[in-house]
């Protein structure tokens, strides 16, 4: 769940561009769209802060080929988190903003990597507690293996096999100034949570 | 969008450290800007049908009430169920604080008990101060004695900059009795770290001397004092009135309420020299009809009830920043 900082010294592969990105959530639209006959009844749940930001795109996106606006809202699973007590100071909590009622809704929850699942594990927990939506889907940038739970994703941009000594970042121009999906290879000291 | 990333960039510097929360005093600007908005973070939890999150789940949170208190000691308690703690209230009637005991002896008692974190109010200053320094629970000053009510201070620069979008550069006027009030000593110091301009009106014998010094040992502006109400209206962004308390006039510090109420009582008729966006403050609870009329405390630039709202979000926001600090043998003393 933790981003550690990037070093220059570290080796780095570019896996996903800008190109590669922009398509790859035009067709995790598309899907969404098969998948659910359209927007009725459909909302997008994009956890903070790159999720929120690939959330938006998607509806972006969806509204461009289905003519119909899809809502969308922001999670903040901070206080979920299954390792609150063991990382001090505590992380810094952002807001939740979700401006509609998720019962009886079908979500996707949207967010950037998908690795050990433990931060889906916290994002269904806070969902649980704003409602009970009709069904719970997980859209995701990068599947990158190596769950900790039974969690798996609906749709997803890319499959990158890793190994636990790589640490994959996607950055987005809305945060970073770039727009790519990078592995970095860090030293078995520095190991990514 | 852009305003995910601006917000999360804000705070990406800021990280809270202390064990405790003692005063404004000890604090930088950027920790008073970290627990405001955190705060503005924890709001939302209150509007939701289902009003909690785990995040304390198993940290035990005891309010040890030395003095009695209605209104902060539920914010607390509210504040701590929201985030999934586990509270005790502990109050001088009924246990054995009337026998006694020492305060740090029940203290030591509640820290074998394996507890987390201590509200504590206390009638003499520094007492808070004294637990912290001896107990590896985190201590929340509560109010000590005429000293520090720093969660009243954090709500009331919370609820300012809802109102007004900032802090910085407001003229805010504090009315009433300031040499008893802890309230008007952390805001002097919240209000000024965070930019605004502190004037403080009262009747010569509720104002202590050199108060005009407060606030300007980080190179803070000061206050500015005044007697004359008028004055202390003009101009002011925000009016923030004290509860005059009738022990005040067995003292014979004022000579009467009433005449209280005619020099230095907020009426509808002395609204119209403020500015026509003006806020009005109290901590509560109010002294109808003499530090404030009710046509006032009720009408349109009041904003007591926000205030009320916002220091439960502020006293969440305290509660889970001090739980993550890092523990007691990394810190000094």
């Amino acid at each position: 769940m933790d981003r550690s900082p990037a070093s220059s010294n570290r080796e780095k592969a570019k896996v996903m561009d800008a190109e590669a990105i922009r398509r790859a959530l035009v067709r995790i639209a598309h899907e969404i769209l098969e998948h659910h006959k359209g927007v009725e009844g459909v909302a997008l749940v994009g956890i903070r802060t790159r999720g929120a930001i690939l959330a938006q795109r998607l509806a972006k996106a969806i509204e461009a080929i289905d003519r119909h606006p899809i809502p969308v809202g922001i999670l903040d699973i901070t206080l979920y988190r299954d390792d609150l007590s063991r990382i001090a100071p505590n992380p810094i909590v952002h807001s939740t903003e979700i401006p509609f009622d998720v019962t009886d809704l079908h979500l996707v929850l949207v967010d950037d990597v998908l690795f050990t699942g433990r931060t889906i594990r916290a994002a269904l927990n806070a969902l649980n507690d704003l409602g009970r939506p009709k069904t719970i889907e997980l859209a995701v940038l990068v599947d990158r293996g190596h769950r900790e739970l039974p969690i798996r994703a609906d749709y997803v941009g890319k499959n990158i096999p890793t190994s636990l000594h790589e640490h994959v970042e996607v950055r987005l121009n809305e945060l970073d100034e770039a727009e790519e999906v990078v592995i970095e290879t860090m030293s078995a000291v520095e190991k990514n949570g | 969008m852009a305003a995910i990333a601006a917000t999360d960039r804000a705070t990406q510097t800021a990280r809270w450290t202390k064990k405790d929360l003692l005063g404004l005093r000890e604090l930088t600007a950027e920790e008073i800007r970290l627990i405001l908005q955190t705060a503005e973070s924890f709001r939302e939890i209150s509007l939701r049908p289902i009003k909690k999150v785990p995040a304390l789940r198993g940290k035990t949170v005891v309010n040890l009430f030395f003095e009695p208190s209605t209104r902060t000691r539920i914010s607390f308690e509210l504040a701590a169920k929201r985030l999934s703690a586990d509270i005790v209230n502990i109050s001088p009637q009924g246990s054995s604080l009337s026998k006694g005991e020492t305060v740090l002896d029940t203290v030591r008692n509640l820290e074998a008990l394996k507890v987390d974190i201590l509200v504590i109010r206390h009638a003499a200053a520094g007492v808070p101060h004294l637990v912290a320094r001896r107990a590896n629970a985190s201590v929340i000053n509560a109010g000590d004695g005429a000293h520090e009510h720093p969660t009243q201070a954090l709500l009331d620069c919370f609820t300012i900059q809802e109102k007004k979008g900032r802090v910085e550069g407001l003229n805010v006027s504090i009315i009433g009795d300031i040499a008893h009030s802890r309230v008007a000593r952390s805001n002097i110091w919240g209000l000024t770290k965070l930019g605004a301009r502190v004037t403080v009106c009262g009747p010569p014998t509720l104002m202590p001397p050199q108060i005009e010094q407060l606030g300007s040992a980080d190179g803070g502006a000061g206050v500015t004092v005044t007697h004359e109400l008028a004055s202390a209206i003009r101009g002011a962004d925000v009016l923030m009135l004290l509860r005059i308390q009738h022990e005040r006039q067995e003292a014979m510090l004022v000579p009467s309420l009433r005449e209280y109420r005619l020099r230095y009582g907020i009426t509808r008729e002395r609204l119209t020299l403020a500015k026509p966006d003006v806020l009005i403050m109290h901590p509560g609870p109010v002294n109808r009809g003499v530090e404030l009329d009710s046509s006032v405390a009720d009408g349109p630039y009041s904003v007591i009830l926000d205030q009320v709202t916002n220091g439960l979000a502020v006293r969440m926001a305290v509660l889970y920043l001090v739980s993550g600090a890092p523990k007691v043998e990394e810190e000094e003393g």
